[in-house]
């Protein structure tokens, strides 16, 4: 269930369309800051508390790739691989990253904190090759900044 | 113009992102001088300093704000478009971190003169830290009577607030954009009817790039004629490029139109990493066509100079590829983005893109036949200009171009026919459009 405060948030952002249906994607990141991902559950509890058709929630969901649609770790680590830090190497950084976690690209660790993705431009292209981790960007990636995050975050 | 050096979006001041600090610095005086001025009058100097689009497309933002019908019973909208999804591209950020009024002004001013009672600000959700620190200053804003109702005690309201996206590359794209405010998926709408006319929930709305509305202040206090001679005549002001890949100082630098493409790489970015010669160029986003290492002395960057080279100014996003870069490596990437970022609305575009990738693949594993160069060549002609969006057109404009400079990369990877034995394909195949 959606927290008493994350209802209120959503409930504050009504004034700011003439529809409730354009709280759909509002309220799906109010979601996964709660729940760490989107799952079919939640989808139809959004529907509920816009009163819009399950479908249609379904519908948005699943066509924005910023909604996870199963679980994330509890850092989720998204390494841009798009053409300028592909240049750059983000191939190895994934790479790397991998090998260190022991994971393939899209799995968690079994301890469920790290999950690695490879998404596409994250608008930081002056700073290749970077990654995304939860909501924080991390730039001009080597491996030792690698190493030591990865330290700092478990 | 070259010697215009002032940076006007992004100028050296410490701390310009606080209130106060821009206050000081002559903000929000446009403001106040459009509150005194007529909304006709506004579009006029906006039409006057010949200021175009900066999101792509380039087109006059004057005669896009006069469709706005000025009688209307429905409320009107202004979208800012902060999506910067398109590769290559990361200038919006710059203002919303070191330039934050200058935006909101510009906004504002743009809401006055068509007569908009909100502005929704469209940014990517992955811009967490940019949302925050845009809020923040909309926050002060409000404080301060610029924003909201009776705007420093005048007859003129309008809110403004910030749309989160969701991580779709399509919602750029203006109507997709409209589309996502409203709660849907991305879909591109068909025009007509255009924005202006049928947009936000059937209201009168315009859409206008960040960097677009943060020029309008500077119009606004400083004079259309004085703008309208930054740079090139028919492209005026200063662009926010963004130079990425193989160059030792990547990042935004503001410089007029016009300057040219080896200064901004040479002079500002510091030259290609190791001294390596320059294989490609993508000059503007990863949507426009790349032009060859040996063809950039002389390019000068501007939507008309760029025409001569069958290439345009797009975003200003420049990405430099040195001459040990695979550039079929590099053109497989591309179109698995825009593969992935298709909408699956028309099926030339989702499944032509699908399509190219697989080909383009074949010749990366040196799977490849010759007949697959033209076969290649064929999709991508037939996704261009046969949808509703410009997504398709966007991923074919880099296979065409890459094609047609860089076809002895393909046949290097074509297997077992040797290269002399010329290829003729059959005439159905023989597009004269590349």
């Amino acid at each position: 269930m959606l927290t008493q405060e994350n209802l209120k948030k959503i409930e504050a952002l009504k004034i700011q369309f003439p529809d409730t249906k354009s709280l759909t994607i509002p309220a799906l990141h109010i979601a996964q800051s709660q729940y760490g991902w989107i799952s079919e559950e939640t989808m139809k509890e959004a529907a509920h508390v816009l009163n819009v058709p399950e479908s249609h929630v379904i519908g948005v969901a699943t066509f924005y790739t910023m909604f996870n649609k199963k679980p994330v770790g509890k850092y989720h680590i998204q390494v841009c691989t798009n053409v300028s830090c592909q240049l750059l190497g983000a191939e190895k950084i994934s790479e790397y990253i991998c090998k260190k976690l022991n994971i393939k690209v899209g799995e968690t660790t079994a301890d469920k904190i790290f999950t690695i993705s490879e998404v596409e431009c994250l608008g930081s292209c002056g700073t290749a090759p970077m990654m995304q981790v939860n909501n924080d960007y991390h730039e001009n990636l080597t491996t030792e900044k690698i190493d030591k995050l990865l330290q700092e975050l478990k | 113009m070259s010697d215009f050096t002032e940076k006007l979006l992004l100028p050296e001041i410490p701390n310009l992102h606080n209130i106060d600090v821009y206050e000081q610095n002559s903000g929000y005086q446009a403001l106040r001088k459009v509150l005194e001025m007529t909304p006709d009058a506004v579009i006029d100097v906006v039409k006057k300093s010949n200021l175009k689009g900066r999101g792509g497309a380039c087109f006059p933002t004057g005669l896009k704000w006069s469709f706005m019908p000025k009688q209307s019973s429905k409320p009107k909208y202004l979208c800012a478009n902060g999506d910067e999804g398109e590769p290559g591209t990361f200038k919006d950020r710059q203002i919303f971190e070191f330039n934050p009024h200058l935006f909101i002004e510009g906004s504002l001013i743009s809401a006055y003169a068509m007569g908009v009672q909100v502005i929704y600000v469209y940014i990517r959700g992955e811009y967490v830290k940019w949302i925050n620190l845009l809020q923040k200053a909309i926050d002060d804003a409000y404080a301060k009577k610029y924003i909201g109702k009776k705007i420093l005690g005048t007859n003129f309201s309008t809110e403004m607030y910030i749309f989160p996206g969701a991580g779709a590359y399509i919602c750029g794209e203006e109507s997709s954009l409209m589309n996502s405010i409203e709660g849907d998926r991305g879909y591109p709408r068909v025009k007509p009817p255009f924005p202006a006319q049928n947009g936000l929930w059937g209201c009168p709305t315009t859409i206008n790039n960040i960097e677009t509305l943060s020029n309008v202040p500077l119009i606004i206090n400083r004079g259309a004629e004085w703008y309208s001679k930054i740079g090139e005549p028919k492209h005026p002001g200063t662009l926010l490029f963004g130079i990425s890949g193989h160059v030792n100082k990547p990042g935004v630098y503001e410089l007029p139109t016009g300057t040219l493409l080896t200064d901004i790489i040479y002079k500002y970015a510091g030259g290609v990493r190791d001294n390596k010669k320059i294989k490609a160029v993508i000059p503007g986003g990863s949507s426009t066509k790349w032009i060859r290492g040996e063809e950039i002395d002389g390019v000068r960057m501007d939507s008309e100079a760029l025409k001569a080279y069958d290439t345009s100014i797009g975003t200003g996003g420049i990405i430099v590829m040195d001459d040990d870069t695979d550039v079929l490596k590099v053109l497989a990437r591309l179109i698995h983005f825009y593969h992935h970022e298709s909408c699956g609305q028309c099926t030339p575009c989702r499944e032509g893109c699908g399509w190219m990738e697989k080909i383009i693949k074949r010749f990366i594993a040196g799977e490849g036949k010759l007949e697959d160069i033209d076969l290649l060549l064929n999709v991508a002609n037939n996704i261009e200009g046969n949808t509703v969006c410009a997504l398709g057109d966007a991923a074919a404009w880099p296979v065409q171009s890459v094609i047609k400079k860089f076809r002895e990369e393909f046949e290097k990877r074509v297997r077992k026919i040797p290269i002399e034995k010329k290829y003729v394909p059959p005439p159905h195949l023989i597009v004269e459009k590349v």
